[in-house]
């Protein structure tokens, strides 16, 4: 596909880089040339420079023959006027990504008049990730597929756990429902389980279930049942506000603390529900006074990465029994390794994976086109999501007859809305969606790159 | 730096060079040139072991970034220049290696500089390769390469081996990716060939010379199997074909895609296009009134000689159809002006370009207006877009190296007491690429009369004109090879 990207910022440079990846011819506008000059010596597309608001921009970037324009520059107005420029010069889709939360209310109605295809809010998508974790505190890592049917989740196994000591065969007899071990971290070495691995405390897995599965799983395997009831926010960044809101609503006790007078009085304003505090979160006795020690969750939301990670580790020395820290910069992330307590939200990442997601389903190849694909293991392996299609191989063979190529897993497939842990005997029809566990130096592109070659 | 994967690049060039001798080995083997056969087979066999084995030494990081890119454009070309001279050295028809060096390298570089007294003894087979390495130098071996060998997905690397190898200040691509930008580099160079060849024949040029000719013509080198060069047929349409495929190959590719795909807008507005025809239509005229007294002053002749030529030198191709050694000083100062000028950048042409000229013209102007105005501020623009103080002083870098290295190539050459005309024109010759310089290296002359030194001096030249300057340059710096 032909695809434009305006803006060329964290967001657009991660979509560029992996669009490129997967053979897209992809074009880049920004206004800034230093940074067009980096991704053009980096990455395999095409800059131009220039507003990418203007027609004159957008002509040279030669929007009227592009199947797709990603407007994700920094200011919304310029977002909305691109795909609306670039809808007129011809382009087929647009995507916008509208950051202010004032605008998210009428999406929709933006959506249909202003003929976008989807508009995407990394704040708001950041913020839903880390309700996400905060509902499941016990897992370090959640990711979903197939339509939120299915769950890939991370958890470290301590000592005493009932995971403990457990051979994967075994599984189903604790858990009582059907569960996968795709991925094993044993002392930062990352495997793919085969069935006689027994379990030891200090690993850290990844494990497939159906969604509904989860409660159950969580009670069966005696993962504490943390429930969360308090949190405490820090920062005023718009996912403070959104995030907020959607504790509230599912009644948990929110608590913000942020430096901005103006921000505070604004967050308070909208939503008066929350206590919203106005002082230094790195201020100890400030900290201890609002209760630090006795909150259920601390999330960092601060501006930057490293005082997110900060925050959160000292939140978790100080007794918060979960903590969430915001990091977008991907080598910053082994630092917060072996904290079982603190996980890590990437608002970068999951938007990225957000809009890729919408493009591979224009984009359908033959072989069974990939649709989602979320990173795992911190990095270290990737969980990725197949539709089979017409030209998949090997359909309506059984599992145990297929041959594979090593360290791929097939961890779930679902048919027709019902979620299959696979055994030997199953097997992939046409339509399924197929999730697939590899480290990550593996490259597949579709479902077929999974086989063998005869 | 990382060595292995320039290794790798090499040895992929290397196997290239290869399948490129195959033409040459079936030309041989269907005519009997014996000697030629085994000269070509031994150079094939020697081609595809050494670039077998460099490439079989699989880097894992294929990673390069700006300075591999430079030294592996500028090793690519040296290795390419010493293994393509074996067939002469083999074959027995040019024994000497600086000779053979020479008119290899004269071919890759598109030169068009020669060493023989004779060209019409030269066995077909020879003749090819000659004209061959023409064809193949002009766009380049490593953009052929990089158009075929899939790349690492969605890396920007190769934009590194680009910028070494097409000349021009500003080399960008035409389309998002980066093989498709180099096979449509490829598709427009090999159908504008495709064209010459059939407009030669159809006017009745034998096969075998208008495939040497238009090779010739599109890498913009000048090897002509006459001796006498393109005055041997003395035929007006010939020279008309020839002289406007010459001019056509001198303008920047991204021109005919930019109309390839409809967009006559920025064709017409290039400022760099409207300069180069301004310079060469003015500079035809100026010779044409100028020799008008050698032409029995009928001003047909005169402008049929003098476009010929001035789009021969301008575009530093090197074809001749008059000895303009012997035309009055006026025109033979001005071909010499047009040879350091050159053609356009992104042409297969050589010299300072065109576009750098430009940049520097505007440059000046606007230091001008500084001194009127000493708080103006202005922002250098080209085609209506600014063009960086990076660039900028690229160029000013670029042509300070340039006098340079011109300096000290006379200084060297002039060892061998030649006059000052032939001395000085030999050293732009090479260093622009263009092959005929004057008297003695005139377009009847050779440069066989030079020194063993003075040639390998010339070599460097042909080198450092094609690949501009920077590349050969960075491979010699000590700063390239320090590990930080």
């Amino acid at each position: 596909m032909k695809i434009v990207i305006a803006g060329n910022g964290k967001v657009g440079y991660a979509l560029a880089e992996q669009l490129s990846r997967e053979e897209h011819d992809v074009t880049v506008i920004d206004n800034n040339e230093d940074v067009l000059e980096r991704s053009e010596e980096l990455l395999d597309v095409m800059t131009v420079y220039g507003n990418g608001a203007s027609l004159e921009t957008q002509t040279l970037a030669n929007v009227s023959e592009a199947d797709l324009l990603i407007a994700a520059t920094s200011a919304d107005e310029i977002n909305i006027l691109s795909c609306l420029l670039a809808r007129k010069l011809g382009c087929k889709q647009t995507i916008a990504r509208v950051r202010n939360p004032e605008y998210g209310a009428q999406l929709q109605f933006l959506k249909d008049d202003l003929g976008l295809s989807m508009t995407f809010s990394p704040d708001r998508s950041a913020a839903h990730a880390i309700f996400r974790v905060l509902q499941f505190p016990s897992f370090l890592k959640l990711d979903s597929f197939a339509r939120s049917r299915i769950e890939l989740v991370e958890l470290s196994i301590t000592p005493g756990s009932a995971l403990d000591g457990i051979v994967l065969d075994h599984l189903y007899e604790i858990a009582k429902v059907k569960l996968l071990v795709c991925c094993v971290d044993r002392a930062g070495i990352i495997s793919i389980p085969r069935g006689g691995f027994v379990l030891k405390s200090g690993d850290k897995i990844s494990v497939t279930a159906a969604t509904r599965d989860l409660a159950k799983m969580i009670r069966n395997l005696d993962i504490s049942s943390l429930k969360i009831k308090n949190v405490m926010i820090c920062g005023s960044s718009p996912v403070t506000e959104y995030l907020a809101e959607e504790l509230i609503e599912s009644r948990v006790n929110v608590k913000i603390v942020a430096h901005n007078l103006e921000r505070c009085k604004q967050i308070s304003e909208n939503i008066p529900q929350a206590i919203v505090i106005c002082g230094d979160y790195k201020d100890e006795k400030l900290m201890l006074t609002e209760g630090i020690s006795k909150v259920d969750a601390y999330v960092a939301l601060t501006d930057y990465d490293e005082d997110n990670i900060v925050l959160s580790l000292y939140a978790g020395r100080m007794g918060a029994k979960k903590s969430v820290a915001c990091v977008d910069r991907s080598e910053l992330i082994p630092i917060l390794q072996g904290w079982n307590t603190s996980s890590i939200v990437s608002p970068k990442h999951i938007t990225v994976n957000e809009v890729l997601r919408f493009v591979r389903a224009l984009d359908k190849s033959a072989g069974g086109s990939m649709i989602t694909m979320h990173s795992i293991m911190d990095g270290k392996a990737e969980a990725l999501e197949f539709e089979a299609s017409e030209g998949t191989k090997h359909m309506d063979v059984p599992l145990a007859k297929l041959r594979l190529k090593p360290n791929i897993l097939i961890s779930c497939i679902t048919h027709g809305g019902d979620v299959i842990i696979p055994k030997e005997s199953d097997c992939i029809r046409k339509g399924d969606s197929v999730v697939v566990v590899t480290k990550a130096d593996s490259v597949l592109s579709e479902l077929n790159d999974i086989f063998l070659a005869e | 730096m990382n060595i292995r994967a320039i290794v790798f690049y090499i040895g992929y060039i290397l196997r290239l060079e290869a399948l490129m001798l195959l033409p040459s080995i079936g030309i041989a083997l269907y005519r009997h040139e014996m000697s030629c056969v085994v000269a070509f087979l031994i150079a094939f066999a020697v081609l595809m072991i050494v670039g077998q084995g460099m490439v079989m030494l699989k880097p894992n990081d294929r990673s390069i970034r700006a300075k591999e890119g430079f030294v592996i454009v500028a090793l690519g070309w040296i290795f390419m220049s010493v293994f393509g001279c074996l067939p002469f050295i083999l074959s027995g028809y040019i024994p000497n290696f600086v000779d053979a060096l020479f008119e290899t390298t004269s071919g890759f570089t598109t030169t068009g500089a020669t060493i023989l007294t004779d060209v019409e003894v030269l066995p077909r087979s020879l003749l090819y390769w000659r004209s061959f390495t023409h064809w193949v130098g002009g766009m380049g071996v490593l953009v052929f390469m990089l158009a075929i060998v899939p790349s690492s997905k969605g890396s920007g690397d190769s934009l590194h081996i680009l910028h070494a190898e097409s000349p021009g200040p500003v080399v960008g691509k035409l389309v998002p990716k980066m093989r498709f930008t180099a096979r449509i580099l490829y598709a427009i160079y090999i159908v504008l060939t495709v064209i010459e060849i059939i407009l030669l024949v159809a006017g009745g040029m034998p096969f075998f010379d208008s495939l040497i000719h238009a090779f010739g013509t599109a890498g913009t080198g000048g090897f002509s199997n006459m001796n006498l060069s393109v005055a041997a047929y003395n035929n007006v349409y010939f020279e008309i074909v020839i002289g406007v495929f010459m001019a056509l190959f001198g303008v920047n590719f991204t021109i005919y895609h930019c109309a390839l795909v409809g967009d006559f807008k920025s064709v017409f507005r290039n400022e760099e296009l409207r300069l180069y025809f301004l310079i060469l239509v003015c500079a035809i005229l100026a010779i044409t009134i100028n020799i008008l007294p050698l032409y029995g002053n009928s001003f047909f002749t005169s402008l049929r000689y003098s476009f010929f030529q001035v789009s021969s030198i301008m575009t530093t191709t090197g074809f001749s159809t008059a000895d303009f050694s012997e035309w009055p000083e006026f025109s033979r100062l001005l071909l010499i002006a047009l040879m350091i000028i050159g053609a356009c950048a992104g042409s297969t042409g050589g010299g300072i370009k065109v576009s750098r000229l430009l940049i520097l013209g505007k440059s000046a102007m606007h230091t001008l207006r500084k001194l009127s105005h000493p708080q103006s501020v202005s922002v250098l623009r080209i085609d209506g877009r600014k063009i960086g103080d990076n660039v900028l002083s690229s160029v000013n870098g670029f042509l300070v190296i340039y006098l340079g290295i011109c300096a000290a190539s006379i200084v060297i050459v002039s060892l061998d007491n030649l006059d000052t005309a032939t001395t000085i024109s030999a050293v732009f010759a090479c260093l622009n690429n263009i092959g005929p310089g004057l008297n003695v290296v005139g377009p009847l002359g050779n440069y066989n009369v030079f020194s063993g030194l003075s040639k390998v001096v010339l070599i460097f030249d042909m080198l450092l004109g094609r690949l501009e300057i920077f590349p050969i340059v960075m491979l010699f710096s000590p700063m390239t090879w320090r590990r930080l």
